[in-house]
């Protein structure tokens, strides 16, 4: 464990918040300009693990556990997401044989 | 003093008895409770009177009081339901108990045929208990509970045949008017209870009568007795209900609108006597109310058709009369005018009932006429009824009336003239109803007179009764000058002994007051006379309704056109008012606010609900740019 820390804080802060910053809005952008429902879902589990990257570098930084407890929460929940979220995909590709986000417009006054 | 409750409680057990078994109990029952309650009620008042009137004798002040349980105990607030027996509300409790059985034994023959036969007895047993605790109460509260039970009666018996829509709206105008006079009571229960720390008789009036002459707190709540007064005992500006309660059954007219409950304002007054004579403006404007509700009912009287009517503005005439002594002092002679009068327009009202019985419910008078053999006991004893109230001599009316005449007589000229002028009117309009109801050719349908019968017994016995009793009543207070002992005055003198010491006393010549005598009994005869002239001689028989009438008579016959009068200075302004707060108040100011809001929202969400256009990828852009202002929010501004 020890060394695993020691190499990680080898590399300065700022570069995982970074790194983390650079995935985060990848997956933001991914989210806000892709229409195929299953890139959306992938961004948004980009956007989740850059969190989980991040709580991990402050995990080690400060040598406190507790946040990479959260990180596998985090990833106990995208687990629970992501079937949630394929299933109701699966759903919309029978209902409208398209997995374009627009098909989905119903939803409207 | 045991009995005292009895006398109060068995009215109200013949009420609980015929009310809850108004369907149950046959004819017989009903009228045996009812009456049999009265009666022994008026048993035991019997009994109280004696022992009050034997401690009279050895010149106590024969007041006693009894307490029946603790009512109110708040604060420094106590009243208490007691019952208070002093030679006044004795005398009260006779006059209830008394003519109020002789009423109920004649309902049992006069409602036979109607199917609300037990609820009129309920009615009427209710109304004895709540008239018993007005003259009973030790104090102003339990006063005003029997003031407001009596009110609630006369409502429930003007109503009594509802079925008809203007008997309905007689019922609601005696009620309305009746609270009007009801709230001035009120207002005067609390000054007297802000200024004397209590509400007993016998705690307020012995300390007002320590207070000076002209206090207007005195005077501030003796007003506000008599605006209670003119509602309940009809004066003006309050009297137009009165008449319009002939609507009720006649039994009703006679024992609520003419012996008991209308006379419940000058009981007020009589008990709180103390209060009135420390307040001289009070007095004037009880007087001069008096008088001129007395000279305007009697005027009207003239020119009425109606027979009941005739005795309801009769009636409301001798209240003011009432008024009248009250206001000049003379408590006893217009508490002596109170017995009399309870017995003789008891009677006539009665009477009345008996020829609207005959007549198959026959209320006019130009369709009655030459009834005198055909109903001989009735015409008798309305004859008896006719001469006590006209004042001849040696009936009821003439010394009660003398009485308050002779002490307006030494008040001031002019009040006197007033009130012979309308002891004038009352011989005239007393005796036209009795000529054009018993005298000439009968007027009626050929199916009436056919019909025509004499009543049953049970309806000529109270007559006879009460015919004996306005023959004799004039005995009760004899006046010196004729050799009386003024009995009624005797008896009655610790209830009005600090208003008596404080007044300069009456002081008339015997000379003066047998002139006096002598020129009212005398103006009556020549009145007596001029109606059997106009109506017997010169058998005029009065126009029809809608015919023209020339200037006073006109008048007359419309009543002043006071009912139009209030309609349009009071009714009409307040309907108005109503109207416009419910169209334009509560429909467009309140409605519209209320309704203004939930269309602006209505409207705002139709406005807002086009930002949902359905497009996901939009969704998720606002939720971003919402997130992020939130940081930025979060992390900048804060």
């Amino acid at each position: 464990m020890g060394t695993i820390v020691n190499e990680l804080q080898g590399i300065p802060l700022n570069h995982y918040i970074l790194l983390s910053s650079i995935i985060f809005s990848i997956g933001v952008i991914g989210v806000l300009t892709r229409r195929n429902v299953i890139i959306i879902m992938m961004s948004v589990e980009l956007m989740l693990n850059s969190v989980n990257l991040l709580l991990a570098a402050f995990s080690a930084y400060h040598g406190d556990a507790s946040g990479q407890v959260f990180v596998f929460f985090i990833m106990a929940l995208a687990a629970a997401e992501v079937a949630v979220g394929l299933a109701i995909i699966v759903m919309v590709y029978r209902n409208t044989k398209s997995i374009d986000i627009n098909a989905l417009n119903k939803l409207k006054w | 003093m045991t009995g005292l409750i009895w006398i109060v409680l068995l009215p109200l057990i013949g009420f609980v008895v015929n009310g809850l078994g108004r369907n149950v109990w046959s004819k017989t029952v009903v009228s045996l409770v009812g009456c049999g309650t009265v009666l022994a009620s008026f048993l035991l008042s019997c009994n109280v009177f004696s022992m009050v009137y034997a401690a009279r004798k050895v010149g106590e002040q024969a007041s006693f009081s009894h307490t029946v349980f603790e009512w109110i105990s708040a604060g420094s607030l106590h009243v208490n339901l007691s019952f208070l027996v002093d030679p006044l509300s004795a005398v009260m409790l006779l006059i209830i108990t008394g003519i109020g059985f002789l009423i109920h034994l004649y309902s049992t023959a006069y409602m036979k045929h109607d199917k609300g036969f037990a609820k009129f007895f309920a009615y009427l047993n209710l109304f004895i208990f709540f008239m018993l605790l007005l003259v009973l109460g030790s104090n102003y509260v339990v006063m005003f509970i029997g003031w407001e039970g009596v009110g609630l009666c006369s409502y429930l018996l003007i109503g009594f045949w509802y079925h008809r829509i203007d008997y309905a709206a007689a019922a609601k105008k005696a009620f309305v008017m009746n609270r009007i006079g009801d709230l001035g009571f009120l207002l005067a229960i609390f000054l007297l209870f802000y200024n004397f720390g209590s509400l007993e008789f016998s705690a307020v009036l012995p300390k007002a009568a320590t207070m000076v002459q002209g206090d207007t707190t005195l005077l501030l709540i003796s007003l506000l007795l008599f605006v209670a007064a003119t509602g309940k005992s009809a004066q003006i500006p309050l009297f137009t209900w009165l008449p319009d309660a002939m609507a009720g059954p006649t039994p009703v007219s006679a024992l609520i609108h003419a012996a008991t409950m209308v006379t419940a304002g000058i009981y007020l007054i009589a008990r709180s006597n103390i209060l009135f004579t420390l307040s001289p403006v009070t007095m004037e404007v009880v007087a001069i109310i008096g008088l001129a509700t007395a000279l305007l009912a009697a005027f009207i009287a003239v020119t009425q058709n109606d027979i009941k009517k005739v005795l309801a503005y009769s009636t409301v005439s001798q209240l003011g009369y009432m008024f009248l002594g009250l206001g000049v002092g003379a408590f006893t002679g217009a508490f002596f005018h109170v017995i009399t009068h309870a017995f003789f327009k008891a009677l006539l009202f009665l009477g009345a009932g008996s020829v609207i019985h005959a007549m198959s419910n026959e209320q006019d008078m130009r369709a009655m006429g030459g009834l005198k053999k055909k109903l001989p006991v009735t015409f008798l004893t309305m004859f008896i009824g006719t001469v006590a109230i006209a004042g001849i001599p040696p009936l009821a009316g003439f010394f009660s009336k003398d009485e308050i005449l002779a002490h307006a007589f030494i008040q001031s000229k002019a009040l006197w003239i007033g009130g012979f002028i309308g002891a004038l009117f009352t011989a005239f309009y007393m005796f036209r109803m009795l000529f054009l109801t018993f005298y000439g050719k009968f007027r009626g349908t050929f199916e009436q007179e056919k019909h025509v019968h004499e009543s049953p017994m049970a309806m000529t016995v109270p007559l006879m009764i009460l015919a004996i009793l306005s023959v004799i009543g004039g005995g009760l207070n004899l006046p010196e000058a004729l050799g009386g002992s003024t009995a009624l005055a005797q008896f009655l003198a610790p209830v009005f002994a600090d208003s008596v010491a404080l007044s300069e006393g009456f002081h008339l010549a015997h000379t003066t007051e047998f002139l006096l005598m002598g020129v009212s009994a005398l103006a009556a005869i020549v009145m007596a006379i001029y109606a059997y002239v106009l109506y017997v001689r010169k058998a005029i028989v009065p126009g029809a309704d809608h015919e023209k009438r020339k200037g006073l008579a006109q008048l007359s016959y419309h009543k002043f056109y006071i009912d139009e009068w209030y309609h349009a200075m009071i009714t009409k302004p307040l309907n108005n008012l109503s109207t416009f707060c419910f169209k334009i108040l509560d429909k467009k100011v309140i409605d519209g606010l209320v309704n203004y809001i939930g269309n602006g929202a209505t409207r705002a969400g139709n406005v807002i609900r086009l930002l949902q256009q359905g497009n996901i990828g939009f969704y998720i852009f606002c939720m971003v740019i919402g997130i992020i202002a939130l940081l930025a929010y979060g992390l900048y501004i804060v």
